[in-house]
């Protein structure tokens, strides 16, 4: 939490890319695009294991992308980017997970139209 | 496709706005409207008589100045704070009259509900936000050493968006009508099919508008408080009130753009007949009460950290001792900003989720009452065995720390799911979140302006009106609000417009007393205003440290100077002022250099001339006047980039003028340089 | 935190007597920085939205009916090469070249249009079949969620045009590749929100 705010140290701004950096990138990225889309098409594996590859691999993607393409490193602005990257994903996942959660158990719930559950919870 | 508003009345060139459109048949706007006419006629006609408008334009309206945006911020808050009391009022009233058979008081339901929609609406955005994100402006900057904040010109861009909100908002009153679905609201009441009219529409616009505004002052303090900071200030040396600030900006950073968002999502269902909330075509309407608490919560904390913040820099000062508990304070606070992520279930326990949902609820709600608590705790630590001076600031967050207490425990009673399932929705509920609101964030801004006014204009508030505005407001607070309890364990539900247990009618007759002793209390304070205005000179604030202060602000003039610090303060310890005032700090007095400021700006007056047209024309579906705006908003934005010459120097000799004179001024108040 | 480590200072411990400027536009990166995570919390809304709600057909079609994953391979191929084009044109910046830098932003900004284009066809044969944002809770959120995706891309790349006309005209000075820099996160954070769209809206979607 010592974070210096001296402002002499006037760092050049952003992270700068490289050709290598750039090009690494786009190649993991071609690839971890394609494969999603190959199981897709071809079936391979069954529905749920195709799921879970496919989410995996945009997770792994993003990953990439945050690294190659915007620099994403604990150095930038004395690692407040990272931290405010860090910050949303936190929250992101709050709000996704918890609504998906919550508005799951309330159709779990309220809506028993289909069976004969009307009262059998209590 | 046929969309929802496209029937036979509609006009290509005036969308769904006709004659029929202004609400000539209710006496109450009609009269109303004929007073902000003449009235605004009179401010108008002074204005042009007095030769202000150039004043008015060149030194506050383009200003980039942070202490004089800060201070528009809080006209603004004033006058919504009036339009919002006098709705508070209506519905006392309304309420006090219209209890029991025979008893209907004299608002109809159609008006009464816009009343308490405008109510809440008004008195979260348009005066608690204002009031927050004006203190925050006038003083952040200030409290780090700071010149201004990291993006001038988004700033005085951010007000102006804001105050286009209120002017759309404001403008529901005299052309349609405003929402009658509460204050968030909820589908599918606000849907088109259950509300067809422009009402909601004003609300989910004027929130639009002003959202962007306060969603980019966010992003602006969240930036000056990481780079902006004095050398040596380091995160953990930062005045605490600067502390809340930062949490409260993330708070609006991570919080705003849900609103965003769920807004939008309303109005695509409204205008273009998507499904997401609708009772019909698959959509799902809880699913907007969880979108809309997920911005919600946070929204509770973003208004009430700055207020700890200030309850944290005022003890300090008047009790002469430096914060107890300095490093708890912040990690509350921190604590606090994280899990105001995870409680939001809890405002619809009712909802039907199953045990486990509503469980976890619960337990994160009781946990995040812990920092809270902590805080209390560590101001009280602070005023043990310290010289405690019962300046107005200080009566201010003396009467926080008891209220707070109270409406805290309340709502730690409706954190439990079986106590919510009775509680829900009554006036036990209206009581708490005022209970927190008035008392918390309400007096903590009280407590902030009258410690903070000085430095923002030079000279102190009178005390005696302070005092009986004061007491007015606490002894009106109390009045006004504990009855509701009382009624809420009755049994009544919040909304009424006519209640039909006689038995009530005490209740709600006391409640309208204590409202009518509050309406007292604003009087009080805005004589307060008049009055020390007048008397200015005999209030002066000569030292620029009134209150023998521990923070940077104190360090130089009262008013401060358009570039704040002569030199960049150097800070050593978190109480910086304190311990320079100790360790023999000697104001320079020579060798002033030229200081690099930013120039003023029109660009921030058009964006929000221009989003008023733009909420105005979408309210009322005028296409083409939508996409003009539109357009016209973002021609301004691009032209503004292609200005590349944004900044001037102060000249040595103008800075070495104006610390000339706080010298003959402090020699005039016997203090030495 | 104690006063021993600053003793002996002396009064000019306590200010600067220069005055050191910010250069102007310092904050702007990390401020702009946290613009685009606020846009990612409404794009998460959006994914909360089509998470819950993109299984409420309401007997109309559902993602197998409506996808052609053809037109995503083609759509998603055109993003990725105006990411590795984006970068390109940094590292032109970077070593001075202002023509470089121009060409490649043209080059990025007509894979953008592209990228739209093929959408905005996309949209169009959908409702031509009747699968409106009307139709039901599904189609509302696709659309929503997609269609806000293609409107931040379409401002992206009127972003791209004004900065064009900006370095051809006062070449690549210090405001001008700040900017760039921007716009650089702005283009690929819409990568990252795109890697999002195909994979938990339309391939999860028609795998089911």
């Amino acid at each position: 939490m010592s974070h210096d705010a001296n402002p002499d140290t006037h760092e050049e701004f952003g992270a700068h890319g490289t050709v290598r950096g750039y090009l690494t990138g786009f190649v993991l990225s071609v690839i971890l695009t394609a494969i999603p889309f190959w199981l897709v098409v071809s079936r391979a594996t069954g529905p749920l294991a195709t799921a879970v590859l496919i989410l995996a691999m945009a997770l792994i993607q993003i990953g990439v992308h945050m690294i190659y393409f915007l620099h994403l490193n604990t150095r930038s602005e004395g690692g407040w980017n990272i931290l405010a990257a860090i910050f949303t994903v936190v929250l992101v996942v709050i709000a996704i997970s918890g609504s998906i959660w919550v508005m799951y158990n309330l159709d779990i719930n309220m809506m028993p139209m289909s069976g004969n559950q009307i009262g059998a919870g209590q | 496709m046929k969309l929802p508003f496209a029937d036979e009345t509609y006009s290509p060139i005036f969308g769904r706005l006709s004659l029929q459109s202004l609400p000539l048949h209710e006496t109450i706007v009609v009269v109303t409207f004929i007073a902000v006419a003449i009235g605004g006629v009179v401010v108008v006609g002074a204005i042009t008589y007095f030769r202000l408008w150039g004043t008015l334009w060149r030194d506050w309206f383009t200003s980039v100045d942070h202490k004089k945006i800060g201070i528009m911020y809080f006209v603004l808050a004033f006058i919504m704070l009036i339009r919002g009391f006098s709705d508070a009022i209506m519905m006392r009233a309304q309420q006090a009259l219209s209890v029991g058979p025979g008893h209907y008081g004299y608002l109809p339901p159609d008006h009464f509900n816009q009343v308490f929609s405008a109510h809440g609406v008004i008195m979260i955005f348009f005066v608690a936000m204002p009031m927050v994100v004006g203190l925050m402006n006038v003083v952040v900057p200030l409290q780090i050493g700071a010149r201004d904040v990291a993006f001038p010109y988004l700033n005085n861009a951010s007000f102006w968006l804001t105050t286009a909100g209120v002017v759309i908002t404001m403008l529901s009153l005299f052309i349609g009508n405003y929402s009658r679905a509460g204050w968030l609201a909820m589908p599918p009441l606000s849907e088109f099919k259950q509300s067809p009219d422009v009402g909601v529409d004003y609300f989910i616009w004027g929130l639009q508008v002003a959202g962007v505004g306060t969603l980019l002052s966010g992003i602006n303090f969240v930036v000056t408080i990481i780079k902006m900071r004095a050398p040596g200030m380091t995160m953990m040396k930062m005045p605490v009130f600067v502390w809340t600030a930062f949490c409260t900006n993330i708070l609006i950073v991570a919080a705003f753009p849900v609103l965003t968002a769920v807004l939008a999502l309303l109005a695509l269902d409204r205008v273009a007949g998507m499904h997401f909330f609708t009772n019909d075509g698959g959509g799902d309407m809880m699913m907007y009460v969880n979108l809309i608490w997920i911005w919600g919560h946070p929204e509770v904390y973003i208004l009430i950290l700055p207020a700890f913040g200030v309850f944290s820099e005022v003890v300090a000062t008047f009790s002469a001792k430096r914060l107890f508990g300095y490093t708890s304070m912040v990690y509350a606070t921190i604590v606090i900003t994280i899990l105001a992520y995870l409680v939001w279930l809890h405002h619809f326990f009712t909802m039907g989720a199953g045990a486990d949902v509503n469980s976890f609820f619960a337990i994160t709600t009781m946990i995040i009452s812990i920092p809270t608590g902590a805080k209390i705790f560590n101001w009280l630590f602070t005023m043990y065995r310290g010289r405690i001076r019962y300046e107005l600031p200080m009566m201010w967050t003396l009467a926080f720390m008891l209220t707070f207490v109270i409406g805290g425990m309340t709502g730690v009673m409706l954190a439990v799911p079986p106590a919510d399932f009775v509680l829900h929705n009554s006036l036990f509920l209206v009581a708490h979140f005022h209970n927190v609101i008035i008392g918390g964030v309400l007096f903590g801004m009280f407590a902030g302006i009258t410690y903070w006014w000085p430095k923002a204009l030079g000279f102190r508030l009178d005390r005696k009106w302070g005092v009986r505005s004061f007491w007015l407001w606490v002894v009106g607070f109390y009045i006004a609000f504990m009855p509701l309890y009382v009624l809420g364990f009755m049994g009544v539900t919040r909304r009424l417009q006519h209640i039909s247990n006689p038995a009530a009618r005490p209740w709600f007759e006391i409640a309208a007393f204590g409202a009518f002793l509050i309406a007292l209390g604003i009087a009080c304070m805005l004589i307060q205003f008049y009055v020390s205005i007048r008397d200015r000179e005999r209030l002066r604030d000569t030292t620029g440290d009134p209150w023998n202060g521990r923070t940077l602000e104190w360090s130089t003039a009262s008013p401060a100077p358009a570039y704040n610090f002569a030199f960049t303060p150097v800070v050593h310890e978190v109480d910086a002022w304190h311990d320079m005032k100790n360790r023999g700090y000697v104001r320079p007095e020579a060798g002033f250099n030229a200081i690099h400021m930013p120039k003023n700006t029109a660009t921030g007056v058009v964006i929000g001339a221009l989003g008023t047209v733009f909420g105005f024309a979408m309210v009322w579906q005028i296409w083409w006047l939508v996409i003009l705006s539109g357009l016209a908003l973002f021609a301004t934005v691009i032209t503004h980039s292609f200005n590349y010459d944004r900044s001037f120097h102060i000249p040595a000799e103008e800075v070495t003028r104006t610390e000339e004179d706080r010298s003959r001024l402090l020699a005039s108040a016997g203090i030495p340089a | 935190m104690s006063a021993v480590d600053h003793a002996g200072g002396g009064a000019e411990t306590f200010y600067r007597a220069e005055e050191h400027e910010h250069p102007e536009g310092s904050n702007t990166m990390l401020g702009f920085w946290i613009y685009i995570m606020s846009d990612t919390l409404i794009f998460a809304m959006l994914f909360a939205c089509f998470a819950v709600l993109g299984r409420h057909y309401d007997g109309g079609p559902g993602p197998k009916d409506v996808f052609d994953i053809t037109l995503l391979a083609l759509n998603t191929t055109m993003l990725l090469c105006s990411s590795i084009t984006y970068g390109f044109a940094m590292i032109s910046m970077q070593n001075g070249r202002t023509g470089g830098t121009l060409g490649w932003l043209l080059v990025t900004a007509l894979f953008g249009m592209a990228f739209v284009g093929i959408e905005l066809h996309e949209f169009a044969g959908m409702i031509a079949e009747g699968a409106t944002p009307e139709r039901s809770a599904f189609l509302s959120s696709f659309f929503t969620l997609v269609g806000t995706h293609g409107t931040h891309v379409t401002i992206g790349i009127i972003w791209m045009f004004t900065l064009m006309a900006q370095v051809s005209r006062k070449g690549l000075n210090a405001a001008n590749r700040r900017r760039l820099m921007c716009l650089s996160m702005f283009w690929h954070f819409l990568d990252v929100i795109w890697i999002g769209v195909f994979t938990v809206v339309y391939l999860l979607g028609m795998i089911q």
